[in-house]
């Protein structure tokens, strides 16, 4: 016995998620398959979390039109999903007179795409902007457009919406083969041996799209660079008011600087290709340039106040741009590979791209795939988190009498309740792992990274889902946090040495 | 909801918080809250089930429980409110608490004053920066301890230990005692950090290495910790590559330092000291906010709970003395500087006027390990106070020094402790 | 193997932070001489350490029914070393019902030492009562 979808998306990134949503709109049954133990898992998890204005992406390229038609989507995106978005602009710094022609002729140019409001800084405007930039700036493009979000938060969201919809999430679920029949999309086989009939994949694997497509025949080659971060403390979350650009290379934007939607303050990416497309190792070498970089903006930046350091991987093509295409055959393989930066900012324009290129295929497909308007529900509920009602704590109240959960603080640093944390995993869409809990609730994700609610979350998890905390894992199979419980192992009888004079 | 006024709060109920309580209530104050995060009161020492406790304070060995458990059960017996389970979200300069707990929900209380005794926690992963993915299997040695000594699970089985500190050195006995491998502890630096006798009788007992001036490299294993790359360092620290060596296990633990938990005192806006990394505080533990004080880890990482006791002790007595009104202060406050060779000094200043403490006790620590040295201590003027000889003093350990009220002139504003060789110095 | 022969064996000293290695000659375990050492510490920590060594021994317990799954534990007095690996075996057969009082004696004969092991902290029955302790 096999499942049978109409289309299965492969990879639970931002893409993937954005296309499953979008496509959730009509009456379809849809089957969004993930390699790993969470969505937003590869790419989508370690990256700036910018929505860029889209000056800075070349027009004559399709990641450049799809981030101008992407951007101003993202209020609607956000306001329906309820992820925290924050439209704080973005500055381009020079300080040369060399730099500042450039600014001039990329504001000039980003005019001519339309993008609205752009602004050239001097020095005294720069430093109103921003007290505490590096004394020597003396120029900067503005453009008020570009905003934040948290690029996981948003994944989360379109696959718990997408799932409201009737999308079915297949977590921990690899594809390892592609059947076909006739020229024809006939399935998919997964690691697990499982066959899932479908006539539609869309390849959204990311890093692994390659892999992917080589199934049925086609080549390319997608290359990791990795980008390096660190993240501060919430101490020193307003050093910085907007997502501040140094003038950028060929390979990247440069290495930038910017506030989180969750108020912590984010330093990164470097660009360096890599061999392999799990090596998410951060390096001293790397740490150590992503600081230049930063300091170089802004001296100030204080080395005690970093609480994570974490590599993402971007999916380059030899393009350097997105590849978004149906193959003439196997008719039924959709392409949306090379996702690398702007990927985030262009995702909804993405999603309904491949929208178009489903409507144009459906009609060449074995049998006709009918694109028919369903009930679509496209918010998300609200879920209370005591970090929005800070400023408002007497309302928190009113959510502590309806659930007495709310009143008992689980993570200490970032104060998250045990009621936020159940309330994640009673969702129908749930990853019951530490990093899926963070991702959500943000608990273990502050100063102590874990060191004191570790141990809470893992038996909250275990308690919710009904294993054993021994089971609780970080990230899925092979990462389970507890190796057994004391008392099953017994030390040696001889473990003591008669005399201290061994070492 | 909860509004309330108190005459004392105290937060955290671990041994600073619990000693603040019974010390004020025998200072006459009767209306006192103690306010404590977690399920039970005695805060870590709870999980400190290792013995060497109390030899200073109670004159006999106790375990971290038995050392908190005689806090306990007289807190109980006592007039103090307790509040368990309950999280301070917030302090403002005027001492207005805010709190949440699964019983309450908001609570809004005022207090005539308050002591802070939040502890510390422990320096991660990303504090000291390793390079290598970010897999299971790396954890504080003190959340270790809490899933061995309370949870009671054992986080791995091939385990290395980075930091030589007291914790790491006792979860290297505690694990190996539950049947972990214990693979060695790396200390960056040429000496250890940890008491001798815990060097002693938790590695060479169990014959588990200390290797000095070595450090992790790299981490390495995609969803479970699989090895680390342990490197020789050179006299700047540097790793030297070419003695790297890759060594298997599936758990570290890292003991690489505490840091006092100001996240609070940073909200009120105490004005913190950046060598003892707490807040800068005169002899009575007193902040720069009058009717605030601060004892124990949140203000000083203690090296034996006794001294914690005794700190809180002096804060709680302060505060039933600011709440009665019952200070005198000096004229001119005198700065108390830490010299050369001389990392931090508490109290960080003297504020006030007391012929009947005879003594005004110091905490210092040193900045290297030293032989036969002399402590002596200038006014601002250089002319020497008072010297004390010390056969031994290493970064590891607090030195104390009780320094006669007498001694201290009316007419300075700073006095300066100077580490010095055995008869350097002026004035002998 | 001669009977005669010299061994000699280094103790460190824990008395303070200088951590003396004292070395202890010995022949036919009785000692012959101690050097290494600054102060007359050092000789009564050698000589002890030499004869007889002990340690108190902490650990945990289970406990079933109580508010927490442990408690823990400590030898009365100190047991020689070499018998510490027996009584952690030993002790890990052991599971004590709650409540558990500070000072209950655990076990009174630990690995055949004559000593007890008695425990350092009070677990109170689980209920839904909000115990202090």
């Amino acid at each position: 016995m096999s499942a049978k979808f109409d289309i299965v998306i492969i990879g639970g990134g931002v893409i993937g998620t954005a296309i499953a949503r979008r496509l959730s709109r009509y009456e379809l049954d849809i089957c969004l398959l993930e390699k790993d133990a969470d969505v937003a898992s590869g790419t989508s998890k370690a990256n700036s979390g910018i929505i860029h204005a889209g000056y800075n992406a070349a027009v004559d390229t399709l990641k450049g039109r799809l981030n101008i038609k992407s951007n101003p989507l993202f209020d609607k995106i956000a306001e329906d999903l309820k992820v925290p978005f924050k439209r704080i602009g973005s500055l381009v710094v020079g300080f040369t007179e060399e730099d500042k022609e450039w600014l001039k002729k990329e504001k000039e140019m980003g005019e001519s795409k339309g993008i609205k409001d752009l602004q050239l800084l001097d020095q005294k405007e720069l430093l109103h902007q921003e007290p505490e930039i590096h004394s020597e700036a003396s120029a900067a493009l503005y453009a008020p457009t570009a905003g934040i979000i948290s690029p996981y938060k948003l994944t989360i969201a379109q696959a718990e919406n997408a799932v409201k919809n009737g999308v079915e999430i297949k977590l921990l679920s690899e594809v390892v083969d592609i059947r076909t029949k006739n020229g024809y999309i006939a399935g998919v086989i997964l690691n697990s041996g499982e066959e899932i009939k479908t006539k539609v994949i869309i390849n959204a694997a990311g890093l692994y799209a390659d892999e992917i497509a080589a199934m049925v025949g086609e080549r390319y080659k997608i290359t990791p660079r990795k980008g390096e971060y660190n993240l501060f403390d919430k101490e020193y979350g307003d050093l910085v008011n907007h997502v501040i650009f140094p003038m950028p290379s060929k390979e990247s934007k440069g290495i930038l600087i910017t506030p989180t939607v969750d108020g912590n303050l984010l330093l990164g990416p470097n660009s360096n290709p890599v061999e392999e497309k799990d090596d998410l190792a951060v390096t001293k070498e790397g740490l150590e340039e992503i600081w230049q970089g930063g300091t170089s903006l802004y001296p100030n930046l204080p080395r005690d106040g970093v609480i994570a350091s974490f590599a993402g991987l971007r999916a380059t093509l030899p393009s350097d741009d997105f590849k978004i295409e149906a193959l003439n055959e196997p008719v039924g393989f959709i392409d949306v590979a090379g996702i690398q930066s702007p990927g985030l900012s262009s995702a909804p324009a993405i999603a309904n791209m491949v929208a178009e290129i489903l409507d144009d295929i459906r009609t060449s497909l074995q049998e006709e795939l009918k694109l028919i308007e369903a009930n679509f529900l496209p918010e998300l509920e609200k879920q209370p988190s005591f970090q929005d009602y800070k400023q408002n704590l007497h309302e928190w109240q009113q959510i502590f009498l309806q659930n007495k959960k709310y009143g008992e603080v689980i993570c200490r640093c970032e104060h998250v309740t045990r009621g936020e944390i159940e309330a994640e995993l009673d969702k129908e869409f749930i990853s019951p792992t530490l990093n899926g809990i963070k991702r959500r609730t943000r608990a273990g994700g502050g100063r102590c990274q874990g060191g004191f609610c570790g141990p809470r979350i893992a038996e909250i998890i275990a308690e919710k889902i009904g294993i054993s905390p021994l089971e609780v894992t970080k990230s899925g199979p092979g990462s389970e946090i507890l190796w057994t419980r004391v008392k099953d192992v017994k030390p040696d009888r001889d473990i003591v040495y008669g005399m201290g004079d061994k070492s | 909801m909860i509004r309330r006024k108190h005459e004392l709060v105290i937060i955290g109920a671990g041994p600073a918080g619990l000693a603040a309580a019974l010390e004020a209530e025998k200072a006459g104050i009767d209306d006192i809250l103690l306010i404590e995060r977690d399920e039970y009161l005695g805060g870590i020492l709870q999980q400190c089930i290792h013995n060497g406790f109390g030899l200073d304070y109670f004159g006999e060995e106790l375990t971290g429980p038995e050392y908190a458990e005689r806090f306990i059960e007289d807190v109980i017996a006592s007039k103090t409110k307790i509040k368990l389970k309950t999280m301070v979200i917030d302090i403002s300069q005027d001492k207005k608490i805010t709190a949440l707990n699964e019983e309450d929900g908001m609570m809004f209380i005022e207090a005539k004053s308050i002591i802070l005794a939040m502890g510390c926690r422990e320096r991660t992963r990303e504090a000291i920066q390793i390079p290598g993915t970010r897999p299971a299997g790396i954890l504080t040695a003190g959340t270790a301890q809490r899933f061995i000594n309370i949870e009671g699970y054992l986080p791995g089985e091939k385990v290395v230990i980075l930091g030589s500190g007291d914790i790491g050195l006792i979860m290297a006995r505690r694990m190996a005692l539950e049947g972990a491998k214990v693979k060695g502890v790396l200390e960056i630096m040429p000496y250890s950090s940890g008491l001798v006798r815990n060097k002693v009788q938790c590695l060479d007992d169990f014959g588990i290495p200390l290797k000095l001036n070595h450090t992790i490299n790299r981490i390495y294993g995609k969803q479970r910790l699989e090895a680390v790359d342990i490197v020789e360092v050179d006299e700047n620290l540097q790793p030297k590559l070419e003695t790297k060596k890759r060594v298997e296990c599936d758990t570290l633990l890292l003991s690489v330092g505490l840091i006092p938990e100001n996240e609070l005192s940073k909200s009120m806006g105490l004005k913190l000291a950046e060598n003892s990394q707490g807040p800068y505080v005169n002899e009575l533990r007193e902040t720069d906010i009058p009717g605030v004080y601060a004892c124990g880890n949140v203000l000083q990482v203690h090296d034996l709970v006794d001294y914690v006791s005794e700190e809180a002790e002096v804060a709680a007595r302060a505060a039933a003395d600011f709440i009665n009104d019952n200070l005198e202060r000096r004229n001119e406050e005198v700065e108390v500087i830490p010299g050369e060779g001389i990392n931090y000094v508490i109290p960080h200043k003297i504020s006030y006027k007391d012929d009947s403490r005879k003594l005004v006790r110091h905490f210092f620590r040193v900045s290297e390990p030293q032989e036969n040295v002399k402590i002596n201590i200038y006014d601002d003027s250089q002319q020497k106070l008072a010297g004390f000889s010390r056969e031994i003093v290493t970064p590891g350990e607090i030195e104390t020094i009780k320094l006669p009220e007498k001694l201290i002139p009316d007419n300075t504003k700073e006095i300066t402790f100077v580490l010095e060789d055995e008869g350097e110095g002026i004035n002998e | 193997m001669s009977n005669n022969e010299i061994k000699e064996n280094t103790i460190i000293c824990v008395n303070c932070p200088r951590g003396c290695r004292v070395r202890v000659k010995s022949q036919d375990g009785e000692i012959t001489d101690i050097t290494g050492h600054q102060c007359d510490m050092g000789i009564d920590y050698a000589k002890e350490e030499f004869k007889n060594p002990t340690r108190i021994l902490p650990t945990t317990v289970r406990v079933k029914n109580g508010r927490l799954d442990l408690v823990p534990v400590k030898t009365a007095k100190p047991i020689p070393k070499n018998k510490i690996g027996a009584a952690m075996q030993e002790l890990a057969g052991i599971l004590v019902e709650a409540p558990v009082s500070r000072g209950d004696v655990i076990t009174e004969n630990i690995a055949d030492t004559g000593i007890e092991v008695v425990a350092t902290r009070s677990i109170a029955k689980n209920s839904k009562n909000n115990d202090l302790n």
